[in-house]
């Protein structure tokens, strides 16, 4: 497992023209953490040169803050080798957009639907992008931090008697 | 609208009528823009369009598909998630960690125990805090028995599904049997809420033990009784066999976890290849098969139920004596005879009740167990609070069904049954 971590940070390093990323090891599981606009190219060189096959899961996180408010946590698993990695990206409070990652897997079509969701984080590229949960003519994203847990009145069209 | 009345007729009808509802008012402006007849042009390249659940009794639960039908040939599936959307992500937000166990109860609520130990572990990561031996061991066998218990139900409405009903009063007779002990090892038959961060909610006395032996001497005989009457039918066979085809590579691209993806040639398992809890200790197979149907998705959780038996023996056999609860006054509910009697105790269980654990600022952690149904994880941001900051549950269920639409090519409208039920999905889980 260490040596597959160690193996991709050589591939990543600066000397290959790699900047900005970040290792960690901030949760568990090794993080890399990725500028927005490198994040489709690393997730290609991890799947074809590294055997990380799966994206399992898509944490979207709203962390509150003035600039860089959101974060997309991709839970990525290479099934060859049995190890489990984060890849990280910072996104901007105004107009949260990152790269859709279903060229490279076909699992991001329903995490990312579902980031969109209940998030509000546009995928450039991504072929269906609708609601997950919540119906089409709603309005907000309910796991915003600015949402009120009691939901807001009126929010819900119902059909007219 | 009766039949006797022409075209012109309705429409003037319906729009001298004081109110009509949204539908009539569709089919009013379809009538009138004359447009009825464009999709009946040609008589054999037709689509059918069939709307299928949510409430209907064979997609396990809310589950709404859109099926697009050439003749009786499936050409493109959308599944419809939603209809049980409760919002559990927000809601853990707002409450202390003690306090959300119950809610775990209800994301895959045919296995509670296992959503009850994966959340903990999780939280236990974030607190950076470990069980002890004993309660690490029991937390194993509940994760055994809520495979088990899972598996049986599925077992059961997989073969209703295709047309088998004996075997689902059969399997959950069994069912039956494990819940009574769930009921003397937590209280309740059901929505158990046995886990506490740091410990258990009780001890396994002996009478529970006793009942958990009995049980598994009994089990393996009724199991073959309940295979013998699908496996060797031929309806079942044919049912099963080559529908509902996918890929290693789609497997695998698609996200599925669990057995569906052990029945697609790959023998990944949480419980062997990222060891939790007591699993290392343990020795068990994990059984694949390379056919990727129908038929082999049930042959997998088949040979799954006999490992979790062997499991079981196991823990059974290794459960050490010993305290059920971390000594670590701050983070560990204390026990409740003591809170009524000590000053400490009392201050402790006031501040953990009522301000919730605290872990250190901007912590985060995951956590993933192997459930019955795939990989259930808990990722946890934690911002120095009683509550977490972010709580995501990565459900099985919700990617496993994913990959509806891929095993739906080009399968018969009585496969998607049988398809359905070979995911084995949980509705509560995959809205959460």
């Amino acid at each position: 497992m260490a040596e597959l971590i160690e193996k991709i940070k050589e591939k990543l390093s600066e000397a290959n023209g790699f900047n900005g990323l970040v290792f960690t090891q901030n949760i568990n599981y090794p993080m890399i953490e990725v500028p927005k606009e490198r994040l489709l190219e690393v997730c290609k060189i991890l799947r074809d040169e590294f055997q990380v096959e799966q994206l399992r899961d898509l944490v979207s996180v709203d962390r509150f803050t003035k600039n860089e408010r959101f974060e997309c946590i991709y839970n990525l698993y290479s099934l060859t080798h049995s190890t489990r990695m984060f890849i990280r990206v910072r996104l901007e409070s105004k107009n949260p957009e990152v790269d859709s990652l279903w060229p490279v897997w076909q699992s991001a079509n329903w995490t990312e639907r579902e980031a969109w969701d209940m998030m509000g984080i546009k995928f450039i590229g991504h072929p269906d992008l609708r609601r997950m949960y919540m119906m089409e003519e709603y309005e907000y994203h309910p796991l915003r931090k600015d949402y009120p847990l009691m939901g807001l009145p009126g929010a819900v069209t119902l059909p007219k008697k | 609208m009766s039949l006797d009345l022409t075209k012109e007729e309705y429409i003037q009808e319906t729009k001298d009528a004081s109110h009509i509802s949204m539908s009539q008012e569709k089919i009013l402006r379809a009538l009138e823009s004359d447009d009825v007849r464009g999709h009946f042009e040609g008589t054999l390249d037709n689509q059918l369009i069939l709307n299928m659940g949510p409430q209907h009794p064979a997609t396990h639960g809310v589950l709404q598909l859109v099926v697009s039908l050439d003749g009786e040939s499936v050409v493109g599936t959308i599944p419809v998630l939603g209809y049980l959307h409760r919002g559990y992500e927000k809601l853990a937000e707002n409450m202390t960690f003690h306090e959300f166990i119950p809610h775990t109860d209800r994301l895959d609520y045919l296995s509670p125990l296992a959503n009850n130990v994966g959340y903990v572990l999780a939280i236990e990561k974030l607190l950076k805090i470990e069980a002890t031996e004993r309660a690490q061991w029991i937390r194993t066998m509940c994760c055994e028995m809520a495979r088990l218990a899972s598996h049986l139900v599925w077992m059961g409405s997989m073969a209703m599904d295709v047309g088998a009903l004996t075997v689902f009063l059969w399997t959950f007779t069994e069912r039956e049997k494990i819940l009574d002990i769930l009921d003397i090892l937590t209280g309740v038959r059901f929505t158990t809420s046995y886990t506490r961060i740091g410990g258990l909610a009780l001890d396994m006395s002996d009478e529970c033990k006793a009942r958990l032996v009995a049980f598994l001497d009994q089990f393996i005989p009724k199991l073959e009784n309940a295979r013998n009457l699908i496996e060797r039918n031929k309806i079942f066979i044919n049912r099963c066999e080559g529908v509902g085809y996918i890929s290693k590579e789609d497997a695998m691209s698609l996200g599925l976890t669990g057995p569906n993806l052990r029945a697609a040639g790959v023998g990944n398992d949480l419980r062997v290849d990222d060891p939790y809890l007591k699993y290392r200790e343990l020795d068990f197979n994990v059984p694949t098969a390379t056919e990727s149907d129908v038929l082999a998705r049930y042959y997998v959780r088949v040979r799954e139920m006999y490992e979790t038996v062997k499991l079981l023996r196991q823990c059974l056999q290794k459960l050490p004596k010993g305290p059920i609860n971390t000594p670590d006054a701050k983070q560990v509910l204390p026990d409740k005879g003591e809170v009524y009697s000590k000053m400490e105790e009392l201050i402790h269980d006031f501040m953990i009740v009522n301000f919730g654990n605290t872990p250190e600022k901007g912590v985060e952690a995951y956590q993933a167990i192997e459930a019955a149904k795939g990989e259930l994880g808990f990722y946890a941001i934690s911002d120095g609070k009683g509550y977490p900051f972010r709580l995501k549950i990565r459900s099985p269920s919700f990617t496993n069904l994913g990959a509806l639409p891929t095993m739906m090519k080009g399968a018969m409208i009585s496969d998607i049954v049988a398809i359905i039920g070979s995911i084995d999905p949980v509705m509560g889980e995959a809205d959460k």
